[in-house]
């Protein structure tokens, strides 16, 4: 996503009176509409105290669904990755007829509901779904695993690293690879000695936010997950869980670890924005 | 953004012999085609292909009798009428956002700035919860909001706001790249020649910014209408009255009425890819005025 990158010098001196009441009215805005709820998290998940907040962050149950997350997003975020370096190289490295068509199947599961993407999956890999007979045959359970899972978040993730890779090696062109090329260097060391250098800021800034969207995704997830509690929960699923038990105070402290996964997102994410800059991105 | 519109704006004619003469130049064409279609396939296609060909098993007598259903059809009423009050709001705050993080240069600006993708790096469930807390009767929010005759917990009012909330950094981050590309100049002539600073903005600034708040505009309502963790928690989900698409959809499963679920899913589908082809088609138009000018 693009980001201010105007020299200072261009900008308008210290406002007037009339930006004045804009950015006040900004900051006030803000400050009611996103950093409220960002701060009641806290408020809430320490509503009994310290040591209730501890005994919730260390619960089994909450423990087991961290390291669910963990892995999931473990085997999710590098075959991704390899995704978008793939189609990326593909798309801005060569011709070929139906480019568009190709980049808007990309785009699709950013505009399709969580929620119907979990439907997609269970009517593929479910008893009733298109596969189902036939999996049922070879005796392999897909729905309501942990694959499930790891199965839905590759789609709900899929475009983000190809979507930050596509616009930069655009820009950036060939004639440094076809340079390589002509040299005699070999396919892996053209990517790997001119074209990774070039991309591998925007390809983590991609990967921060796949990342995050892999750790926090609830919708789809929870189609496919099954909810079975210290099984195929995962941490947005637990918050989702203990909230619906009665538990606020425990969905909080759950949810503080989610909203530390936010912060260190956003701060890498604004980190990584620098230096994409000078490579031409953003 | 999408991918497809970025790319035009940044590809350089090129003439088919010579590119034709470039294919083979670099290797690993068919490697990396052939993993990105095989990827896509497996992963996107499949999965929605699936979707679409079992609910045409159903027939569409089945399927019209699910989507014109009572219930089927409040629900797409709370799912527009909510995030349409989302999108307005964010067209107005999203607009006033990255119009004074692109224009002014104030402490707290770079914080202020980062906070605007919080709503994209949290986690919807968590957003969700969160918002409830603070607009219930007895939150920051609600417990001075609620005496004042304004309900929003599990009423269309808190559908939007969680709507709103999830979708906002789509309009600024659309919108705050073309407001830093414009050029004083025309202000400042605007200025010369006495108009106001309302003139100069509804004249000279917005017509310029318009294409792109629209394609914000439209990606923050598209995100809204399949939004579903943030949504949940505060809606109450009363039938008739907060119960929204995706939610109907998730009731359905649970009561394993496979071919209800499926046949609202792929209303939801359509929708999607309605906006999905809209707003390409905003960002294609928006990208040719910029070569024009």
């Amino acid at each position: 996503m693009a980001i201010s990158h105007q020299p200072d010098s261009l900008l308008q001196a210290p406002p007037s009176k009339a930006p004045r009441w804009l950015i006040g009215a900004g900051i006030v805005l803000t400050a009611l509409f996103i950093v409220g709820p960002l701060l009641i998290i806290f408020d809430q998940a320490l509503a009994k105290g310290l040591a209730v907040f501890r005994a919730n962050l260390l619960h089994a149950e909450t423990l087991h669904a961290v390291w669910l997350t963990v892995v999931t997003a473990l085997v999710v975020v590098p075959l991704n990755i390899l995704f978008g370096v793939a189609a990326a190289w593909a798309i801005t490295k060569f011709e070929f007829p139906g480019k568009k068509l190709l980049l808007t199947t990309i785009d699709i599961p950013f505009s399709v509901s969580p929620i119907v993407a979990g439907v997609c999956y269970l009517l593929l890999y479910g008893s009733n779904g298109l596969f189902g007979p036939w999996l049922e045959a070879m005796d392999v359970r897909v729905m309501f695993t942990v694959p499930a899972i790891m199965l839905v978040t590759l789609f709900v993730t899929s475009p983000f690293v190809a979507r930050e890779l596509i616009p930069l090696m655009q820009v950036q062109g060939r004639d440094q690879e076809e340079v390589a090329a002509t040299l005699g260097a070999s396919g892996w060391q053209i990517f790997r000695r001119v074209t990774l250098p070039n991309i591998k800021w925007a390809l983590l800034y991609g990967a921060v936010l796949c990342n995050a969207r892999a750790m926090g995704e609830f919708g789809a997830v929870s189609v496919v997950s099954g909810n079975i509690r210290g099984q195929t929960n995962t941490l947005p699923l637990q918050v989702q869980l203990l909230y619906h038990d009665y538990n606020a105070t425990g969905a909080f402290a759950a949810a503080t670890i989610l909203t530390l996964l936010a912060f260190v997102t956003l701060i890498l994410k604004a980190w990584l924005e620098r230096h994409t800059r000078g490579q031409g991105g953003h | 953004m999408s991918i497809s519109a970025t790319l035009d704006q940044t590809q350089p004619p090129r003439p088919a012999v010579k590119s034709r003469a470039r294919r083979r130049v670099l290797p690993g064409f068919g490697l990396t085609m052939g993993a990105t279609l095989f990827y896509l396939a497996l992963i996107v296609l499949l999965p929605v292909a699936a979707l679409i060909l079992k609910t045409a098993d159903g027939g569409f007598l089945r399927f019209w009798q699910v989507i014109s259903s009572p219930r089927a059809i409040a629900a797409f009423e709370v799912t527009i009428g909510a995030a349409l009050i989302a999108t307005a709001f964010n067209a107005i705050y999203g607009l006033l956002m990255a119009w004074v993080l692109a224009r002014y240069r104030f402490p707290g600006r770079r914080i202020l700035d980062a906070l605007i993708d919080l709503p994209f790096a949290l986690p919807t469930a968590v957003a969700g919860i969160a918002l409830t807390a603070l607009y219930a009767g007895n939150g920051w929010f609600g417990h001075i909001l609620e005496p004042a005759g304004v309900k929003v917990v599990y009423t269309i009012v808190g559908v939007a706001v969680a709507m709103a909330f999830t979708s906002v950094p789509f309009v600024v981050r659309t919108v705050q790249p073309v407001i830093e590309e414009l050029k004083a100049e025309t202000e400042e002539a605007a200025a010369t020649l006495g108009a106001s600073d309302w003139q100069i903005f509804t004249r000279v600034i917005y017509p310029a910014i318009f294409p792109a708040h629209l394609a914000g505009c439209a990606m923050s309502f598209a995100r809204s209408m399949g939004e579903f963790g943030a949504v949940i928690f505060i809606a109450g989900n009363l039938p008739f009255q907060t119960e929204i698409a995706p939610l109907l959809i998730f009731i359905r499963l649970e009561e394993y009425d496979y071919p209800a679920a499926s046949a609202i899913a792929v209303v939801l589908l359509a929708v999607a890819f309605t906006l999905l082809l809209t707003t390409n088609a905003i960002q294609a138009w928006r990208l040719k005025r910029v070569v024009k000018d």
